[in-house]
């Protein structure tokens, strides 16, 4: 580091973040192109959907939440994955992890901003949002789920966007962050992980009108897809960071990861045939749901080549990485990583919500498939999520990486 | 400190300049431009930007409520030309409103539904409807079972009817769902919704096991001289887009001693409304000596909607 450390105050660090973020070959800007036209997509979509109402998506009185929710239970999973990194790194001491924990908390920060983006664009009267505010509004608190679940999820986003600030701040100065100012949240940040996710199931699992949602083992299940689907996409994300960056990832590191994604898938699948066994051993009035979802009901079954399609290559995917034919090429566990995030993101997104709602309590079956709108929209949110994300980790990786530097020399 | 309160008023005149050109701009999006002349709009706009931010109907003080009336009553004759008469009528002592349902006497007219629509001004486009009946064969018990989808003359031979709504819960889920508090029961047992604090979030509809709510999809549209003009505050004012309502007992009517509508509609006798304190009342007489049953008793969610067979 050349400038000396009194000069580096904390606007010249926005100042280089921004900068560095800006900066780079040709192809980073054309991915940078692609992302802003994915997210104007997304607000073109919202000025639509803001103008007709929700009638410009395909949810009905019967199926009242439809792909926005669904991909907002699958993104706070992966929120909630950062932990996996997290935990290891800061509590067990893994030198491995630790230097791409950081990465992991960049990629919670991004499916945090997606999630609250699709639950906002999910709501009817947007403008009124402001009614959940204490103070001013009236949060329904300890009663309403969906309060915690905006308690958790902003907690759980400023935890994760801080304490990695403060952390690229300090060894930006080039100077060893204090530990009594970070160390707790960190340890604050690991139970909030599991929160997260054990209140979104939550937020399902407390309703008996849906018997389909009502189910104890929907939170640990939760976390186990989590576990499974999160740090598959940090994975991927490392590979590119890998191929992309100068910042180089070790294979142990995606060897860690793979035995993590492995441990929680099985236990996912697992829960997932208990699951079946209860609805199908003995099918009762309960069991209809699930019958629309893996048989289809009075004719409506839509989801059915989904479902199965989902379980088939979740299963795939778990015993190739299980079994790792390829040994210590691990950029040929791409595809594995792909089938099972894919998976992962059916079962737990559409394939959870929607037949949640049908049949309706009073017996009527229909189907969902998402709109234009809903697509267009559900697309700008994902161009969203990873602009942030390459906002968050492109400085965050520089600064890592001089400040290693340094240190070792 | 002078400059200190400049600045922190020039903020605030800024966030609400700010405010207002989001409310303008979705008043203009909602409303439309109907060229009403530049002097009414103007007038319209400021009485939406006051009710963009007003409180919640239920810490409001009389006076509040009154202005806020106000308020929705020159909105309606400034936007749709229409003198409206919203009053807040608030439940009266000792009274808690219960429901049954004959299940031998409907015949499946359903001008209940009529009756209903009319006079909550549901929505037209969408066919928005509280009301179910469900079309059921013998050995059927629960309309989960039936049809709500006939469409050929009744009452069919070899068929009976049963009627859904919203069943008015002692212990109502969607109460505990809403992040808002913007539904809740109140104190004659009525669930109501204050629509105006709504968000549109849907988690309601979620919890509810009975179909009891409805969410305005699209922009709700009722003709002119359709729109029933003695309105509640929590009963059939009118609505906008992304909004939760639901039967609402008919709070305009049964609060000021009259039956709901599709009670006084229903041209067999189906349909029994009361006060479940009034020892002499008719619902009274049905619960005593009838034998009646109610739907999804599992639950625990204790609707004061019963189903009786002669």
């Amino acid at each position: 580091m050349k400038k000396n450390t009194a000069s580096k105050g904390i606007f010249s660090f926005i100042k280089d973040c921004l900068l560095w973020n800006l900066s780079g070959p040709i192809s980073y800007q054309i991915y940078l192109c692609i992302l802003v036209c994915l997210m104007m997509a997304g607000i073109y979509g919202y000025v639509v959907q803001f103008k007709l109402g929700l009638s410009a998506t395909n949810m009905s009185n019967i199926v009242s939440w439809g792909f926005y929710i669904s991909n907002f239970t699958f993104l706070v999973g992966v929120a909630a994955a950062a932990v996996m990194l997290i935990l290891p790194s800061y509590i067990f001491k893994d030198k491995d992890l630790y230097k791409v924990a950081i990465i992991g908390e960049g990629v919670a920060v991004g499916a945090l901003v997606m999630c609250m983006t699709f639950v906002f664009v999910d709501l009817g009267r947007p403008l009124q949002f402001w009614h959940l505010t204490p103070g001013i509004g009236q949060l329904n608190f300890p009663s309403s789920l969906l309060a915690w679940d905006i308690i958790v999820l902003n907690g759980y986003l400023a935890l994760n966007a801080l304490v990695p600030a403060y952390i690229l701040y300090c060894h930006y100065k080039g100077r060893e962050p204090v530990g009594k100012f970070y160390k707790p949240f960190i340890v604050l940040s690991i139970g909030w992980a599991i929160a997260i996710h054990m209140v979104t199931a939550f937020l399902y699992q407390g309703l008996p009108a849906r018997p389909f949602w009502n189910n104890p083992l929907m939170g640990p299940r939760f976390l186990a897809s989590a576990f499974a689907a999160g740090p598959a996409i940090i994975s991927l994300v490392l590979h590119v960071v890998n191929s992309t960056t100068n910042f180089k990832i070790e294979n142990k590191i995606f060897n860690k990861l793979r035995i993590i994604i492995v441990s929680a898938a099985v236990i996912n699948l697992l829960m997932l045939f208990s699951e079946i066994f209860k609805e199908f051993y003995f099918p009762t009035h309960h069991s209809q749901s699930a019958t629309y979802l893996f048989f289809g009901l009075q004719g409506h079954d839509s989801l059915v080549p989904w479902i199965w399609t989902a379980i088939s290559i979740n299963f795939i995917g778990t015993m190739i990485l299980a079994f790792n034919p390829f040994r210590e090429r691990q950029i040929i566990l791409f595809p594995a990583l792909i089938l099972l995030i894919v998976g992962i993101w059916i079962e737990k997104g559409i394939g959870l919500i929607v037949p949640g709602l049908i049949p309706s309590p009073m017996g009527e079956v229909t189907s969902y498939a998402p709109s234009n709108i809903e697509l267009l929209i559900t697309l700008g949110i994902l161009g969203l999520g990873m602009f942030v994300v390459t906002m968050l980790l492109k400085p965050a990786l520089i600064i890592e990486k001089e400040y290693d530097d340094n240190h070792e020399h | 400190m002078d400059s200190d309160k400049k600045k922190k008023m020039n903020r605030r005149t800024f966030l609400k300049g700010a405010a207002s050109a989001a409310i303008a701009g979705s008043a203009a999006v909602t409303v439309g431009c109907e060229g009403k002349g530049l002097l009414g709009s103007s007038e319209a706009y400021a009485l939406e930007f006051q009710e963009y931010f007003k409180k919640y109907y239920r810490v409001m003080t009389p006076v509040e409520r009154q202005e806020t009336v106000t308020r929705l009553e020159k909105l309606a004759k400034i936007k749709q030309d229409i003198t409206v008469n919203i009053d807040t009528t608030k439940p009266g002592e000792n009274v808690l409103f219960g429901y049954a349902f004959n299940v031998t006497r409907c015949e499946g007219y359903m001008e209940c539904i009529q009756a209903c629509v009319k006079e909550n001004n549901l929505d037209r486009k969408s066919n928005t409807q509280y009301i179910q009946i469900f079309e059921m064969e013998p050995g059927q018990m629960t309309p989960d079972q039936g049809d709500s989808k006939f469409f050929h003359m009744v009452p069919q031979d070899g068929h009976f009817y049963m009627g859904v709504q919203c069943f008015h819960c002692e212990n109502p889920p969607c109460v505990k769902a809403c992040p808002t508090k913007a539904t809740w029961k109140e104190d004659d047992g009525i669930v109501v919704v204050d629509y105006d604090w709504c968000i549109g979030c849907r988690y309601c509809m979620a919890a509810c096991p009975y179909m009891g709510r409805r969410f305005n999809w699209n922009e709700p549209e009722v003709p002119k001289d359709e729109i029933t003009k003695n309105q509640h505050y929590l009963g059939n004012r009118k609505r906008v887009k992304g909004m939760m309502e639901k039967c609402t007992f008919c709070i305009q009517r049964t609060r000021k001693g009259k039956l709901t509508a599709c009670a006084e509609a229903c041209p067999t006798g189906a349909r029994v409304f009361g006060n479940l304190l009034d020892p002499d009342s008719e619902i009274r007489f049905v619960l005593e000596n009838k034998k009646v049953y109610r739907l999804k008793e599992d639950l625990g969610t204790e609707p004061k909607f019963w189903y009786f067979i002669d």
